[in-house]
């Protein structure tokens, strides 16, 4: 029964099923990080489920040998909530993009992540519609030119991680499809979060997107782009870690400070403080470097554990069903 | 277009025994008309009158006081025979205001009496009823037996001890008028004072002054020196099947129904929904019963509901969903999944007055056509519907056997007028229910998600936590032979010919279909579905009392039809159709069997009256015999 004792390896995670992702796309990296990944969380394959919406990240449970639902759009975090309810004990996972996630699944989003539903949320934000060829998505960048928008978009884009945090999410984090070394140790943590943890996936998409994350990706370029937060460190980043975040204390906004000279001003990452995080997860260019790593962790009991009490107070004692039809006023007729 | 009526035979109150009454009691919806009328189903059926109730709301939770809009009814037939509709014309009114009066007199039968409060009839309560004249004084109740009191003074003195406000003291007036009706119809006060104890155990005064002013009103009835012609009547017990009572509205029933099914399927349910008007009783009912093996959630949004429930079958419970019209419009997409991935998934449609929000708190059956072709691609689903608020207990049992059984969704019809009305219930023997126990697939060897049963076509059951079972589903076609995504053409050919197989072969799991009133044969067949059961019974007793070849048949299973239906419609001359709908059930008897039938449509938001349809029989069986 239980698997987990002899040790898997990323081959017993891989289905039987042909990758179709187009070549080159981000999706590959984070397949490879999380179905090596797997092993390390020492549980029976049996009790790991993935489900996903619709869109090129959602083929995702099929790629997986583990149990898998490929549903529908925007409502993979609906399903995995009736899942959990119906069994939780399972290790439940929702793959997600950013149209199926934040667009036609917005609602189901908000909710999962308010009621703080114990599973792992892997947003891959790609800025883009792949699987419908390239349309702009809630996340694309006002101006960008697709299809349907050939004059340039003129929504604005929402940050994923604002609004998880907004919605009373208890883990939010962000990486990157190819950094698989920081991708696999927040997931991991992530995994460890009793709740829903949020994960943001900067995932570039070679066809209809390409390169929209380069500054962030490029090695020689990146750490002036990105700051990689780790909690009860100075927030710092630039290739020669010149740079560093710091807090207007007078327009209560952040500010990007040489660390010369400013080494009493630097703020320390805190994960616990959500004032902080909120302000870290909407950093953006050209004024400031994305944040990636675990932005906003909170200790709060969790939808499953709390429901899950609630049946076994309620189930304390048990009752028959012919006690309830004859419950309240009956009377004989002779 | 007015439907023709039959004015039924009529009692007029002349006797001191009837053999049926119907009683209206409307007020504001802040009167307490349906707790009135909830205490007065409670004694009479413990009096031993068979009985049926309906309640009849506003959509508007506390509508401006004395406001039309805002008259909240609750209207009661008991009597000595068979009593399945909440009856036709009013033998007896009890109206607390002008507003009350003018929107329920034309009901009135001639002769009936009306109970007013002759202190809520000012010139501002007048003038909201759009009275132009006071309907006390001039001589427009002439025709009908008139109990004008001052019920607020009565009520005023009756609980003055109690030292309630004055506001407080006036709400008692529903009991007291309730003492009166009580009293009018010999029933018995202590199943009302005990449960007014019981619901206000920790406000004793308000009990008190509550059962006081219930006293008060009986005592009336009793010393009062009332007008000639108002007295007790006497309507005499119902021959019933000896057993043990109880009242259940459609909604309990059905609730209870599900659990049931629950313990006879041995499995656990999730009950997942999103609160709609007039649905939401459910899942307030299931809510309260998680000591069986229900857990309920509410959902985000109707959407959220349905994909839940989904997501509960995938792991092994069985998921149920429920709404009304608008509701279940959303749940389409997720019924396909449930369809394409062959899960099981009860829908439950408390169908309401459409389209759009249209009359959310009153009935109709206009839903038919979404059960049946509601969804995109090519995808049939069980349709099943209750008759009556008992019958929602089996029926919900069905529904749960037929989608446990064929991993397939299933839409249980249901709708406003049965989830709110009453009627007593012979308790069942829940040992005399026949178990059908899920089989959860365990055989590692040789598994395909694909696996199916050769008989029924259901798909094997692989719940996530069964090692060596892992697998994928999804909405993309599968492959036949292995589960896997297909996209060839052959296999999808083969995949949606199986999915009509799977559902056309319930038809040889589900009881042939027989006459519930008559013969299997005749001249006249009157076929419904769903709550016009009680109607349609009625007036074809009473046609076959006036020696009238009539048959009543009842649908319960919409999808697939009973395999002998077609056959029996055959046996008759004609075929009469009544429904809450423009058409929808006898367009598919008309396209399924091509018979010329004939539909009595009725889309009021108000059930059928007896007379209406006795009245379509008439004229079915002349236009026959004029014809012949």
């Amino acid at each position: 029964m239980n698997q987990a004792l002899a040790k898997l390896t990323l081959k017993d995670y891989a289905s039987d099923q042909e990758v179709r992702w187009c070549p080159g796309c981000g999706d590959y990296a984070i397949l490879k990080t999380i179905q090596k990944l797997m092993p390390e969380f020492n549980q029976p394959k049996e009790n790991q489920v993935f489900i996903s919406g619709i869109g090129c990240s959602s083929r995702f449970p099929y790629y997986m040998n583990t149990y898998g639902f490929h549903t529908i759009h925007g409502r993979a975090p609906a399903i995995a909530t009736g899942v959990k309810l119906a069994n939780p004990e399972l290790d439940v996972w929702v793959i997600t993009g950013d149209g199926d996630g934040f667009s036609i699944g917005g609602n189901h989003m908000l909710h999962v992540i308010r009621r703080n539903v114990n599973l792992q949320i892997l947003l891959f934000n790609n800025e883009i519609y792949g699987l419908t060829k390239g349309q702009y998505s809630p996340t694309s960048q006002t101006g960008t030119r697709t299809p349907s928008s050939p004059q340039g978009s003129v929504d604005s884009p929402l940050s994923p991680c604002g609004v998880a945090l907004g919605a009373g999410g208890t883990f939010i984090a962000r990486s990157i499809d190819t950094e698989a070394k920081h991708l696999a140790a927040v997931v991991t943590r992530g995994h460890d979060h009793d709740g829903a943890s949020f994960i943001e996936i900067l995932q570039n998409c070679p066809i209809y997107n390409d390169g929209i994350f380069e500054q962030l990706k490029d090695k020689k370029i990146a750490a002036n782009f990105k700051v990689v937060l780790i909690h009860g460190e100075p927030i710092i980043f630039g290739l020669e870690k010149e740079k560093a975040i710091s807090l207007n204390r007078e327009s209560l906004q952040l500010e990007v400070v040489e660390v010369s000279g400013n080494e009493d001003k630097i703020l320390i990452h805190d994960e616990n403080n959500k004032i902080l995080a909120t302000m870290l997860a909407t950093m953006s260019a050209p004024d400031f470097p994305v944040a990636v790593g675990v932005i906003y962790r909170e200790e709060k009991t969790s939808f499953i554990d709390d429901s899950y009490q609630q049946l076994i107070k309620a189930r304390e004692v048990k009752s028959s069903l012919e006690e309830l039809l004859h419950s309240g006023h009956t009377w004989e007729v002779e | 277009m007015e439907l023709a009526e039959e004015k039924l035979d009529e009692h007029h109150l002349d006797e001191k025994e009837v053999v049926d009454v119907v009683v209206r009691f409307a007020g504001d919806s802040g009167d307490g008309m349906q707790l009135t009328g909830t205490n007065f189903t409670q004694a009479t059926a413990l009096y031993g009158n068979d009985l049926s109730t309906f309640p009849d709301f506003p959509a508007e939770i506390r509508a401006p006081v004395g406001a039309t809009f805002g008259v909240s009814a609750f209207q009661i037939y008991f009597g000595a025979e068979d009593v399945t509709t909440a009856g036709d014309a009013l033998d007896v009114l009890v109206a607390m205001n002008p507003a009350a009066l003018i929107t329920n007199i034309a009901n009135l039968v001639e002769g009936g009496l009306v109970i007013v409060d002759r202190g809520a009839f000012t010139a501002k309560n007048l003038k909201k009823a759009k009275y132009e004249c006071d309907p006390l004084k001039d001589g427009s109740l002439d025709g009908f037996r008139v109990l004008d009191i001052d019920i607020s003074k009565q009520v005023l003195a009756a609980v003055e001890s109690f030292g309630l406000t004055h506001k407080g003291a006036l709400r008692c007036k529903n009991m007291w008028t309730l003492g009166l009706v009580m009293w009018l119809f010999d029933r018995d006060r202590q199943s009302t004072i005990d449960s007014l104890n019981a619901k206000f155990s920790s406000k004793p005064e308000i009990a008190g002054s509550n059962i006081a002013a219930l006293n008060a009103g009986h005592a009336y009835g009793e010393t009062a020196e009332l007008p000639a012609g108002i007295h007790v009547y006497k309507v005499p017990r119902a021959k019933v099947l000896p057993g043990t009572y109880r009242n259940v509205t459609g909604s309990s029933a059905l609730a209870w129904g599900l659990i049931a099914g629950s313990e006879l399927a041995d499995i656990d349910l999730l009950f997942a929904s999103y609160p709609i008007t007039p649905a939401s009783n459910l899942l307030h009912e299931l809510a309260t019963r998680r000591d069986f093996n229900v857990n309920t959630f509410q959902a985000e949004d109707e959407i959220a509901a349905v994909c839940a429930a989904i997501g509960a079958s995938f792991a092994g419970s069985l998921g149920i969903t429920s709404s009304a019209g608008p509701g279940i419009a959303l749940k389409a997409e997720g019924i396909a999944l449930a369809a394409a991935t062959e899960l099981p998934l009860v829908v439950v449609n408390t169908q309401r007055g459409g389209p759009s929000t249209g009359l959310p708190t009153k009935t109709e059956q206009s839903d038919l056509n979404m059960a049946l072709y509601g969804r995109h691609g090519d995808t049939p689903m069980p349709v099943i519907a209750s008759s009556t608020p008992i019958d929602c207990f089996e029926v919900a049992i069905e529904a749960v056997r037929l989608a446990t059984k064929y991993m397939t969704p299933v839409m249980l019809l249901s709708d406003g007028y049965l989830a709110n009305a009453a009627e007593p219930w012979k308790i069942p023997d829940v040992s005399t229910l026949k178990p059908f126990p899920v089989n959860y697939h365990s055989q590692a060897e040789g598994f395909k998600p694909s696996l199916r049963d050769k008989d029924t076509l259901a798909r094997v059951w692989a719940k996530p936590g069964t090692a060596g079972l892992e697998h994928r589903i999804g909405g993309i076609e599968r492959s036949y032979d292995t589960g896997d995504i297909s996209y060839d053409p052959s296999n999808h050919q083969k995949m949606t010919d199986m999915r009509h197989a799977k559902v056309a072969g319930i038809a040889n799991d589900i009881p042939l279909q027989k006459a519930c009133l008559g013969e299997g044969s005749g001249k006249l067949a009157v076929v419904g579905w769903g709550s016009t059961f009680g109607a349609i019974h009625q007036a074809v007793k009473r046609a076959r009392g006036e020696g009238l070849d009539v048959s009543h048949i009842h649908v319960r299973y919409l999808s697939p039809l009973p395999r002998n239906l077609g056959e029996i419609l055959n046996n008759f001359e004609a075929v009469l159709v009544p429904e809450m709908n423009t058409g929808q059930f006898v367009n598919l008897v008309k396209s399924e069997f091509l018979i010329d039938a004939e539909g009595l449509n009725k889309v009021a938001g108000q059930p059928f009256k007896i007379g209406e349809i006795l009245a379509a029989i008439h004229k079915k069986l002349a236009t026959l015999e004029s014809e012949a």
